[in-house]
Parts: C-alpha cells; sequence; structure tokens
C-alpha cells in the first residue's frame, strides 16, 4: 500500500516539481539503495585496487628517490675521497719532484766542482809546464844570444883587422853580457 | 510554481532538474528501479574509477597526468585524516577516501548542463551523515566504553559551568549529522537553482541575456568551487568526528 501512494505521488511528479522534489520521500529508498550499491562499489575498488596501488607507487617513489639521494650522497664521498687522494698524490708528486730536483742539483754541483777542480788543476799543472818551456826557451835562448854575440864580436874584429885570439874576445863579450 | 503565476509567461522551473525519474520509461520508483540517481551515481563510479584505477595502471614512479591528480587527491585527503583524526585514524582512511571521492564526483557531475546532482537530495547526504554519525558513535563506544561519555563532560571548564556544557554537548553532538546533511545537499541545491532562474531570464530576455548569461558564469565558476569545498568539507567534518570517537577526552 505504500508502494500505491509512492506511484500516485511518482506519476504526479514526473513532469514538473511541486515544492522540493528532495522532499518526496517517495523516492528516498530508491536514491538511498542505489547509494549503497554506489558507496560499496566505490569502497572496493579504492581498498582492493586503487589505493594500495597508489600507496605502493608513492613509498617505491620515496624509496627511490631517499636512495638516489643516498646514492648521490655516498658518490660525493667517494668523490671527495678521490679529490683527497687526488690532492695527496699531487702533493707527493711535487715533493718528489722537489726532491729530485735538488738531488740532481746537487749531483750538478758535485761535477761541477770536481770538473773546475779538476781544471784548474789541469790548468795549473799546464802553466807550470809551460813556465817551464818558457824558462828553457829563455835559458835556450840566452846561450843563443852569447854564442851570437860571441861569433858576431870575432867576426867584427878579424873584418875590422885586427887579430885577436878567440879567448880574448870571449872574455870580452861575457864581460859586456854580464854588464 | 510560485514564480511562474508571478511573472506570467516567464517559464521557470528551477526544481524540475532535481526530480528523480525512472530511467527507462514507467511511473513507479521501487527501491529497486534504476533511475536518473543510478545513472548518476553509476557516472561518479566510472569517474572514480577512470581517476583512480584507469589512470594508475602505469604505477609510474614518474607519473602521468592523470596519474598525478590521482596521486594528489589520494595525499590531500590521506594528510586531512593524519592531521585532523591522528595516525590512529588512518586505518578509516578508505572510508573517508570513499565520502570523498563519491561527493566530489557528484557534485561534478551534476555542473554538466542537463545532468542530476545526486548531492543535492536529502536523503543521499542524509544517508552518508547518518552512516557517519552512527559509525563513529558505536567506534567511539567499543573503543572508550562508558569513557565515550567524557567527551561531553568538559574537564577543563569551571565546575558549575560542566552540567551546562554537557546539555550543549549533547545537543550540538545529535545536530552533527542534520547540519552534515544539510549542509552539502542545500549548498548544492541552492547554486543549481540560482543557475537555473537566471537560465530562465536569459530565455524571456533576448539581447539583454547578456546580463543572466554573465551572471551564471559567475555562479558557475562559484558552484565549482563550491562543489570542491563541500566536498572538502563533508569529509574533513567525518574526520573531526572521527577524532572525537578515537581521542574522546579533550
Amino acid at each position: 500500500m505504500a508502494s500505491q501512494t509512492h506511484a500516485a505521488e511518482g506519476t504526479a511528479h514526473a513532469t514538473e516539481a511541486v515544492g522540493m522534489p528532495q522532499l518526496d520521500f517517495a523516492t528516498f529508498p530508491n536514491q538511498i539503495f542505489w547509494l549503497v550499491v554506489t558507496l560499496v562499489v566505490i569502497y572496493f575498488v579504492l581498498s582492493r585496487i586503487a589505493l594500495p596501488r597508489i600507496g605502493a607507487v608513492l613509498a617505491e617513489r620515496q624509496g627511490t628517490i631517499s636512495n638516489n639521494i643516498a646514492a648521490a650522497e655516498e658518490l660525493k664521498l667517494r668523490a671527495q675521497e678521490a679529490e683527497r687522494a687526488y690532492e695527496k698524490a699531487l702533493a707527493d708528486a711535487r715533493a718528489e719532484a722537489q726532491r729530485i730536483v735538488g738531488e740532481a742539483r746537487a749531483e750538478i754541483q758535485a761535477d761541477l766542482d770536481a770538473a773546475t777542480a779538476k781544471a784548474d788543476a789541469e790548468i795549473a799543472a799546464r802553466s807550470a809546464e809551460a813556465e817551464k818551456a818558457i824558462a828553457e826557451i829563455r835559458a835556450g835562448a840566452m846561450e843563443s844570444v852569447t854564442e851570437v854575440a860571441r861569433d858576431t864580436a870575432r867576426e867584427i874584429v878579424a873584418a875590422m883587422g885586427f887579430s885577436a885570439d878567440a879567448a880574448t874576445v870571449d872574455a870580452a863579450v861575457q864581460s859586456k853580457l854580464k854588464g | 510554481m510560485a514564480s511562474e503565476e508571478a511573472t506570467g509567461g516567464l517559464q521557470i522551473h528551477p526544481m524540475d532538474q532535481f526530480i528523480v525519474k525512472p530511467l527507462f520509461g514507467g511511473d513507479t520508483i521501487h527501491w529497486y528501479t534504476p533511475t536518473n540517481v543510478t545513472l548518476w551515481m553509476a557516472l561518479a563510479v566510472l569517474c572514480v574509477v577512470l581517476l583512480l584505477v584507469i589512470g594508475t595502471r602505469g604505477r609510474a614512479i614518474v607519473p602521468s597526468r592523470v596519474q598525478s591528480v590521482a596521486e594528489l587527491a589520494y595525499g590531500f585527503v590521506y594528510k586531512m585524516v593524519e592531521d585532523v583524526a591522528g595516525k590512529d585514524g588512518l586505518k578509516y582512511f578508505p572510508y573517508i577516501m570513499t565520502l570523498f571521492m563519491f561527493i566530489l564526483f557528484a557534485n561534478f557531475l551534476g555542473l554538466v548542463p542537463m545532468s542530476f546532482t545526486t548531492t543535492s537530495h536529502i536523503a543521499v547526504t542524509a544517508t552518508m551523515a547518518l552512516a557517519v554519525f552512527f559509525a563513529v558513535t558505536i567506534l567511539g563506544i567499543v573503543k572508550h566504553g562508558v569513557g565515550f561519555l567524557s567527551l561531553f563532560w568538559i574537564s577543563s571548564a569551571p565546575l558549575v559551568l560542566r552540567p551546562i556544557l554537557a546539555i550543549i554537548e549533547v545537543i550540538s553532538y545529535f545536530v552533527r549529522p542534520v547540519s552534515h546533511s544539510i549542509r552539502l545537499a542545500g549548498n548544492m541545491m541552492a547554486g543549481h537553482a540560482v543557475i537555473k532562474v537566471f537560465a530562465g531570464f536569459a530565455g524571456v530576455l533576448g539581447v539583454g541575456a547578456i546580463f543572466p548569461l554573465a551572471a551564471i558564469t559567475a555562479v558557475y565558476a562559484l558552484e565549482t568551487l563550491v562543489s570542491f569545498i563541500q566536498a572538502y568539507v563533508f569529509a574533513i567534518l567525518t574526520c573531526v568526528y572521527l577524532r572525537d570517537a578515537l581521542h574522546p577526552h579533550h
């Protein structure tokens, strides 16, 4: 009997609303029934499929992001470590180079010193020898000069028509040379 | 109708859009009859599925546009439940999400011209509000037993005032489902009726129809905002009631 009155009202309201259709209680069971169906369907779709999926995607994204950040952090640390190692290697190499340069310089200095000393010694030896040779030559020259003077004096005496014995001339030359 | 008689030839039936009609002819509306309610609720379900299921089927780490919107909706409601109802309220997140998504899409679909707004009916909103009311009340009693009544006994107030406050609190508690449901239905109904009234003016004004059309545009924009806000308000009030049930001690 309730449905009969509903039916009558339904007919009256089919084309034009009288008052508020919201207050037409005849349509309430229908609306409530379909609402419940709708909400149940949405609930199951959400709780079974949509929400776990979206939650998983968000969690996965969060995980990926934090993983990537951690990886980036680690890579950064490794880069810093590598930089430090590089700096250290560079410093070591620089020190090594410094050492080698110093060593080489010392060696060269030693060689140079030795060579200089040797050259000095040689030069001293050579100059001594040369001096000796010069002294010899000088001595030789002096002797030759004496002889030439003696011969020349003898020839000059002879040419001037004087006769003088060799001994006298020689003694005279000798005395002149000395004088 | 009153407006019809008053304006003579003006044919405005702002409430006709809310009539529940059987989909496949016939006059009787049984509880199981497929009606325009069924159609528009089914469309709301379809929209929810399209957004939250089809839109996210890529499960992409870098989301597509639709997946972004779905994640935004998820995050929005999830954060709301967490902030308002607390961590232990997250267990009820799917229920609140269900209510929010249904109301949101029902409201938005109601903005499609010639459509039917299921959430403008008090039968629909009252059913949801009562469901929330009974759910949180039963939850509160199950969780806290008699302790749930401390919700009405404001221990921070002076002792003299407490009985008076308790009466006010009890009344406000039982008025909750009424305000909860009428707020939503009233907002939806009023906005749509206003649009329809302006549309009726536009029909008879000729060139002057530009003014009602501008008004319709403005009201339509406002209604779009209201559609979202009412879904949000319904969901957040549900969270507030849920918090009261989970933590009745102030």
